[in-house]
């Protein structure tokens, strides 16, 4: 198991556009993955769990895969975090 | 059959083509047991991948008509109909308490709908609509009911619809739709503004179309007389065909006027100017020989979308307007939203008068940030072309003043961080509340112009909504109180040597328009694609003349009479 912490900057925090990009980065991948915030935990592969979380600008949250491609699925979130300018 | 139903000409010209009915389908669910979940589960799957394979198409249209950002809605729409957490659990319904799919669908959606619904972030709540959007594509699926798509129209139709909202009509797509009509709205609807600058024919508020016309039926919009004729013989097909080519006919001899000035016959020059509401619309202007932009309603910026417009987003739209305009005047409005014109993102609470209510500058004094952005926008775009910037619904002194020394804020600014700004901005007020009327002669001491928005003017001088049909007889442009009015703001302008023009629908009705030249009218701001045939009718008119006979008619009883006065006298 990998956890990873996140703070999100970006102005919108977790918007439609930002879930999606995550959501598909991490679906083809074998791990289970699940993204913690506010103590409650959600499916990362499910657009609608995460966007259920409503986490907005500000807000640090974690990311915990278990799994073969675990540390993959750790350096695909780095990438879409930067890409969308997400968070640092 | 053929029928015939009257409505309102909203938009000039002839289509002849199938009809398309958008609207949305009721889906009734009914809880059945079923032996085979399998079945059912296969039933599901189906109609999963069918939903899946449509909005796929959808986003592939979206984003070749509507630009990359809009179609990332149905990416995101995709990703739901993939979601194990809303999949999963309707398969263990159906399981488990063997029950129809349609059912179980229904059940775990609502349960989504009501989670997104009941957080306390505006945004989420939003989302709600978007699930039942998408589930309710795969329940008619299910169903075997199918619901219209207006980005995947592929052939040439006429659309019938209750009424379009502006986001139903940035979906449209202009190379297959010819026409449309619907049963509300008014000249002045959105949905009739919207097609007046696509250029496609439509008759709205005829109360009755959806009911009386079905899919596929071959339909007639008569955007000339404001007429939607039903399943029309082979005979009334060529007699509109007739009537098309002489109306496109005409348009040809217009579009001639197209690098005339619009000067009268004593000699007389007037600028003709289009309203605009993207910086795509410039290209219409253009080829319809506007002579500037009367009114760029900026709202069409913060329009359709999630969050507010950026600094730069913003920047970007005035730039490729003025740059495209050239030495050519742009006028400008800052935000005018509320009304009938709505930001969701905004959160605003809902108002029992909201054409009385919290709107377009009082708003934006209020929510200065957002009126801020805007300012360093414009003001950042304004090298780039001849910018003026109009404040809408200003009401009293103090709002024109207080909006007046924002705008000189933000300036100091900008030139503080050694950003260029042109000192040649002209500022200047929509004149659409009767009071800001009244007192005319002491604004024109302040603005630089006036520009008589008379859609709200009138409403509000006759005190009479312009979205009820019940009162439209009210909606009276020749009433004389209005001519008076007008009167009194371009006396007032030109007393202090400013100018004054009016971008409300009446600058382009061919019979205010002699009225107005005779009042002394400096521009006249329109529908691109009524300037031309204002430019024929100007250039035969003579404003020494038309003087005395706008006197006449300021001393007339009624609007009806004014409007019998001028039609006999000038227009054949």
């Amino acid at each position: 198991m990998v956890e990873k912490m996140y703070t999100i900057t970006s102005e919108a925090g977790l918007h439609a556009r930002p879930c999606t990009a995550l959501v598909s980065a991490v679906t083809p991948l074998k791990s289970e993955v699940a993204l913690e915030y506010n103590g409650k935990q959600v499916n990362l592969k499910s657009i609608m769990g995460v966007m259920s979380l409503g986490v907005s600008k500000g807000a640090t949250v974690k990311v915990i895969a278990t799994g073969d491609d675990e540390e993959q699925v750790i350096s695909k979130i780095d990438e879409v975090m930067i890409k969308e300018e997400l968070a640092v | 059959m053929t029928t015939t139903i009257t409505g309102i000409a909203a938009s000039p010209g002839i289509s002849i083509a199938k009809a398309f009915i958008l609207q949305n389908p009721e889906l009734k669910v009914v809880k059945t047991k079923v032996k085979d979940t399998n079945e059912e589960i296969q039933r599901l799957e189906k109609a999963l991948e069918k939903s899946k394979a449509e909005l796929e198409v959808i986003k592939e249209h979206a984003s070749k008509e509507l630009g990359e950002d809009k179609a990332e809605i149905f990416a995101a729409h995709l990703l739901v109909l993939s979601d194990p957490e809303l999949i999963n659990p309707i398969k263990d319904k159906v399981e488990t308490e063997q029950v129809n799919a349609e059912f179980a669908l229904d059940e775990v959606a609502n349960m989504f709908i009501t989670l997104f619904e009941n957080m306390d972030n505006e945004y989420m709540k939003e989302r709600a609509a978007d699930i039942r959007d998408v589930t309710k594509r795969v329940l008619a699926h299910l169903l075997g009911v199918t619901i219209a798509n207006p980005s995947m129209i592929s052939e040439e139709v006429v659309i019938i619809a209750e009424d379009l909202t502006p986001s139903d009509t940035a979906q449209l797509n202009r190379q297959y739709v010819k026409g449309f009509s619907t049963d509300i709205g008014g000249r002045t609807s959105h949905s009739a503004i919207m097609s007046r600058s696509l250029e496609i024919p439509a008759v709205v508020g005829t109360k009755t179309v959806t009911s009386g016309v079905e899919n596929g039926t071959l339909v007639i919009v008569d955007g000339l007389d404001g007429k939607v004729i039903v399943d029309p013989t082979e005979e009334v097909v060529n007699q509109y065909q007739d009537k098309k080519a002489a109306y496109d006919a005409q348009k040809a001899e217009w579009a001639k006027l197209v690098d005339e000035k619009t000067v009268t016959t004593d000699g007389q020059h007037v600028e003709l100017a289009a309203n605009i509401g993207t910086p795509d619309d410039v290209q219409g202007v253009l080829e319809n020989g506007g002579e500037g932009v009367g009114l760029y309603r900026t709202e069409f910026l913060y329009m359709g979308r999630e969050t507010l417009p950026t600094e730069e987003e913003q920047f970007e739209a005035y730039k490729a307007v003025l740059e495209r305009m050239g030495d050519k005047p742009v006028v400008v409005r800052t935000l005018d939203i509320g009304g009938d014109k709505e930001l969701p993102y905004l959160d605003l609470p809902k108002e029992m008068n909201p054409f009385l209510g919290f709107r377009a500058i009082r708003l934006c004094l209020e929510m200065q940030d957002m009126f801020r952005t805007q300012l360093r926008a414009l003001l950042r775009a304004s090298v780039f072309g001849n910018l003026k910037i109009m404040f809408p619904m200003i009401a009293t002194l103090d709002e024109f003043r207080e909006a007046k020394s924002i705008l000189l804020e933000e300036k100091e600014k900008l030139q503080g961080e050694g950003i260029a700004v042109s000192e040649t901005i002209e500022v200047g007020i929509m004149v659409e509340i009767p009071s800001t009327a009244v007192m005319a002669d002491l604004f024109a001491k302040e603005v630089d112009f006036f520009s008589i928005g008379t859609n709200d003017l009138i409403q509000y001088t006759l005190a009479a909504d312009r979205m009820n049909e019940r009162v439209s007889y009210l909606y009276q442009p020749y009433n004389p109180a209005i001519l008076r009015l007008v009167k009194n703001v371009i006396d007032a302008a030109h007393k202090e040597g400013k100018w004054a023009g009016m971008c409300g629908e009446m600058a382009g009705d061919e019979v205010a328009i002699p009225l107005l030249l005779g009042l002394g009218l400096d521009e006249f701001s329109m529908s691109a694609t009524s300037i031309l045939k204002a430019r024929s009718q100007i250039l035969r008119l003579s404003r020494e003349e038309l003087r005395s006979d706008a006197q006449k008619a300021l001393m007339m009883n009624t609007a009806e009479e004014v409007k019998r006065f001028i039609e006999e006298k000038y227009i054949n």
